[in-house]
C-alpha cells in the first residue's frame, strides 16, 4: 500500500492507505477527528470542508494521497479545548446551528472567506455558501452568525 | 470506489510513461468530476495519473493579445487572476461562478475542458472566445475540440497542457443555473473581436454550440434589441423534466440578451 504523510492540524501524520482512500476518511478513520463530516459524499453539502494549504476544499472529493506533503486544517483546530475560536462563538451566540451536523464544513468554509474577505456582506455571505448546506436553520441564523464572527475576528 | 493504482508524477514524461505502462489508465486533474464518476463506479481505471505536481501545467501568461492558461490552473485561480480579469474580464467572471469556492479550488481548467461536460461553462467561453486547446502534441480550436456529450478528439495518452485564449474587444457570460448543481441550463458568452462576433451557448443543447443568427444580427447592430425575435430551434435541445427544451430556447434569447447588455 502507498504511504501518504501530511501536516493536519500542525502534527505531522504518515500512514499506508489504499489508494482510493478518501481525505475524509483518512482524516476521519485513520486520525479519529471526526469533527469533519461525512453528509452526502457527492461534494454537494459541505459537511466534509478542510483548509488544504490554506484554502477550502470538500474533503470527500479529494483522495488522502492527493494531499500528500499537504497542510491540512480541520474543525479540531480552531479551538483551544477552553475557549470557543471566535467564529464558533459566534455560532453558538447567534443560534446559527440546530442539529449542528452542517456546522464544521460551514465554519471552515467560511473562514476561507473572512480570511481574504474580512468584512463581508451578507450577499457575499449567502453566495459563498453556495457550496454548503443546512437543512435547519434556513441560513438566516449562519449568514448572522458568519457576519458577527468576521467582526469579532477583527474585520 | 474500486481500487487503482495512484501515481503523482512531476513531469509530462513521467505522465505519459505511467499512462503507456498503465492497462487502463486515467489522468486526473483536480479531480471534481473524476472521482464523483468513480464513486458511482461509471469508471474504475486501473490507474490514476495525478497532473496536479506537473509544474509545466500551471500558470497563466498575458500580453496585449492572448491570455494562456496553464490546464492546471484552478477556476479560483482563473477568477482571481489579476492578469485576467483585466485581459478577459468575462473569463474571470465565468470561473467564479462554476460550482462552488470548494470545487473553484480544486477544479481546473485542463480537466474541465477535457471532460467536456455539456453543461459545463468552459466550453461556452473557449468556443465564443475564440480559443485553442494545446496538448502535449497538437493545437485544436476550441469548435473542433467540443464534438458532442463528454466527446473530444483527445487520444487516451493525450495531456492538455493550456488553453489559449484571444484578447476580445469585448465580451460577456450570463448563465441560467439550475438551483441545485449550479450546472447551466442555459449559459451564452458573447464576444466580439479579432474571432468575429460569436454567440456561444452550454447546457442547452447536448453540446456547445454557436448561434450564427445571432451573431449575424449582432454584426449589423452591436445590440440586446438586435437580437429580439432571434431564437434557437428547440428540436435540437435538451429535454429534462425540470426544464424543457421549449423553456431552454427560451433562455438562450433571454441569455445571449444579458450578455450583449453586460457587453457595455
Amino acid at each position: 500500500m502507498p504511504t501518504v504523510s501530511m501536516t493536519v492540524n500542525g502534527k505531522q501524520v504518515s500512514a499506508d492507505v489504499e489508494a482510493r482512500t478518501l481525505l475524509v476518511e483518512f482524516i476521519r478513520e485513520h486520525l479519529d477527528l471526526t469533527g469533519t463530516h461525512v453528509g452526502c459524499d457527492t461534494s454537494q453539502c459541505g459537511a466534509c470542508v478542510v483548509h488544504l494549504d490554506g484554502r477550502s476544499v470538500k474533503s470527500c472529493t479529494m483522495l488522502a494521497l492527493e494531499a500528500d506533503g499537504a497542510e491540512v486544517t480541520t474543525i479540531e483546530s480552531l479551538s483551544n479545548g477552553v475557549e470557543l475560536h471566535p467564529m464558533q462563538a459566534a455560532f453558538k451566540e447567534h443560534h446559527g446551528l440546530q442539529c449542528g451536523f452542517c456546522t464544521p464544513g460551514v465554519v471552515m468554509s467560511v473562514l476561507d472567506l473572512v480570511s481574504r474577505n474580512p468584512d463581508p456582506s451578507e450577499a457575499e455571505v449567502r453566495d459563498w455558501l453556495e457550496g454548503n448546506l443546512c437543512r435547519c436553520t434556513g441560513y438566516h441564523n449562519i449568514i448572522k452568525s458568519v457576519q458577527a464572527g468576521a467582526a469579532a475576528m477583527g474585520g | 470506489m474500486e481500487n487503482f493504482e495512484f501515481h503523482g508524477p512531476s513531469t509530462l514524461d513521467q505522465a505519459l510513461a505511467a499512462m503507456g505502462a498503465a492497462e487502463d489508465g486515467k489522468f486526473m486533474a483536480g479531480g471534481q468530476s473524476l472521482l464523483p464518476v468513480m464513486k458511482l463506479e461509471l469508471a474504475a481505471p486501473s490507474d490514476v495519473i495525478s497532473l496536479a505536481g506537473i509544474e509545466a501545467l500551471r500558470g497563466i501568461e498575458a500580453d496585449g493579445t492572448t491570455v494562456t492558461i496553464g490546464s492546471a490552473v484552478t477556476h479560483a485561480e482563473v477568477h482571481e487572476s489579476e492578469a485576467v480579469r483585466q485581459a478577459i474580464p468575462a473569463l474571470a467572471d465565468m470561473a467564479g461562478g462554476i460550482g462552488d469556492p470548494q470545487v473553484r479550488n480544486r477544479g481546473t481548467i485542463g480537466g474541465a475542458v477535457a471532460h467536456a461536460d455539456p453543461a459545463a461553462d468552459y466550453p461556452a467561453a473557449l468556443v465564443g472566445l475564440g480559443a485553442t486547446v494545446v496538448t502535449d502534441r497538437r493545437e485544436i480550436s476550441a469548435e473542433d475540440f467540443f464534438q458532442g456529450m463528454f466527446d473530444t478528439p483527445l487520444e487516451d495518452d493525450e495531456i492538455i497542457t493550456a488553453v489559449r485564449f484571444p484578447v476580445p474587444e469585448r465580451a460577456a457570460y450570463a448563465k441560467f443555473a439550475n438551483q441545485a448543481s449550479g450546472y447551466a441550463i442555459a449559459g451564452v458568452m458573447v464576444a466580439s473581436g479579432d474571432a468575429g462576433i460569436r454567440v456561444a451557448v452550454t447546457g442547452a443543447g447536448s453540446c456547445v454550440f454557436r448561434v450564427t443568427a445571432m451573431e449575424e444580427a449582432l454584426a449589423a447592430d452591436f445590440s440586446a434589441a438586435a437580437l429580439q425575435g432571434i431564437a434557437v430551434d428547440s428540436g435540437d435541445l435538451i429535454s429534462e423534466p425540470d426544464a424543457s427544451a421549449e423553456y431552454r430556447a427560451h433562455l438562450v434569447s433571454v441569455m445571449a440578451r444579458r450578455a450583449v447588455e453586460a457587453c457595455g
